[in-house]
């Protein structure tokens, strides 16, 4: 299990509870996705006003109910935390961030998280750039609009950019950028590129 | 969609829900605002429904924000927040009015707040 992340937020506020600011007029979430850690809760932790929550989700592993001939009685399910957080924009939006897993097993929670969603920032490790598949088949499946961000760790070979497009099969207008999540500006750089990749997509082409 | 020059499988046609508009009015989403009215609490009120009321207390809390307070799956806050909403206890908002797409100029004021969290 990975361990809270040292650094937080420069954005926390120091006192803000839970409660929704009164300025909070529209609500709007941005997925953000990728394999078993990637960076995720770092990310969000970078740029969350509140200390970011979670809330344990059931997945129900439908093959075991099916494997087992005594029906559902040894149905087993397991738990899976969600985390999110949230940040107040000027002007009354607030963006939530939820950190999304992405495997086909965890379908039917994705679809419920995702529904309503701008869009998706997939969190990419250039390490292991296979891990990453089931997430972007996930998020095409689901229709929403997305963007790259490499995460690179220390021991990260370097690519060309045409080629980490290749591996990862990207259509040409997916924007792709390079990210540290523990740094509160290149996290929310990151979320930017999303966000005009929307507003260019919205503007009509 | 373009044929895929790797090993990540194509996703068919028939598999993509062409967006995420599945239409699923009148349920809550985990964006949805709960607030407690101010209509006295019913004596009898089961203690999960008296739970979310108290930790909605005077303000607003989205649906999964109760959930992660409260420690209960999301499923569950649904359940209470829709008992309360019938009970006149609660009032439910959703997240934003709806767009498909969504509103450019809402994106823009999006884009603008990121930016000018920037240090
Ligand atoms: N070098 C580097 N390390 C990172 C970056 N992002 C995250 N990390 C580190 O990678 C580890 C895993 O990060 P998490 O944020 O826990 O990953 P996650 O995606 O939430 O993981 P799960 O919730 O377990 O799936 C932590 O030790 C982070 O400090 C990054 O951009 N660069
Ligand atoms: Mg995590």
């Amino acid at each position: 299990m990975a361990s809270a992340p040292s650094s937080t937020s420069g954005l926390r506020q120091p006192g803000s509870g839970p409660h929704l600011p009164d300025t909070a007029r529209e609500l709007v979430k941005i997925l953000v996705a990728g394999p078993f850690g990637v960076g995720k809760t770092t990310l969000i932790d970078s740029v969350s006003e509140i200390t970011p929550l979670h809330t344990e989700e059931q997945l129900t592993e439908a093959s075991v109910a099916v494997d087992d001939l005594a029906g559902v009685r040894d149905k087993t399910t397991t738990t899976v935390a969600i985390d999110f957080g949230r940040i107040s924009l000027p002007g009354g939006v607030v963006l939530y961030l939820f950190g999304t897993p992405g495997q086909e097993r965890f379908r039917s929670l994705w679809d419920d998280i995702a529904y309503g969603a701008l869009g998706a920032l997939v969190l990419v490790d250039t390490r292991r750039i296979d891990d990453s598949f089931d997430v972007l088949g996930l998020v095409e499946e689901t229709g929403l609009p997305y963007a790259v961000a490499l995460n690179t760790f220390p021991d990260s070979r370097s690519y060309t950019e045409d080629q980490l497009r290749a591996a990862l099969d990207l259509e040409p207008g997916t924007p792709m950028v390079a990210c540290d999540a523990r740094e509160t500006n290149s996290s929310i750089d990151a979320l930017l590129a999303l966000v005009q990749h929307l507003i260019d997509r919205s503007a009509g082409t | 969609m373009t044929a895929r020059r790797t090993g990540r499988p194509l996703v068919p046609a028939y598999l993509s829900t062409g967006g995420v508009a599945t239409p699923r009015r009148g349920s809550l989403e985990r964006l949805s605002v709960l607030a407690a009215t101010d209509q006295p609490v019913p004596q009898g009120l089961p203690a999960a429904q008296h739970a979310l009321l108290d930790v909605l207390g005077d303000g607003s809390l989205t649906v999964v924000e109760s959930a992660a307070l409260l420690r209960l799956p999301v499923s569950a806050i649904r359940v209470l927040a829709a008992e309360l909403t019938d009970r006149g206890l609660v009032t439910s908002r959703p997240p934003v009015p709806a767009a498909e797409p969504p509103d450019p100029d809402l994106l823009k004021r999006v884009a603008d707040g990121l930016r000018a969290l920037k240090h």
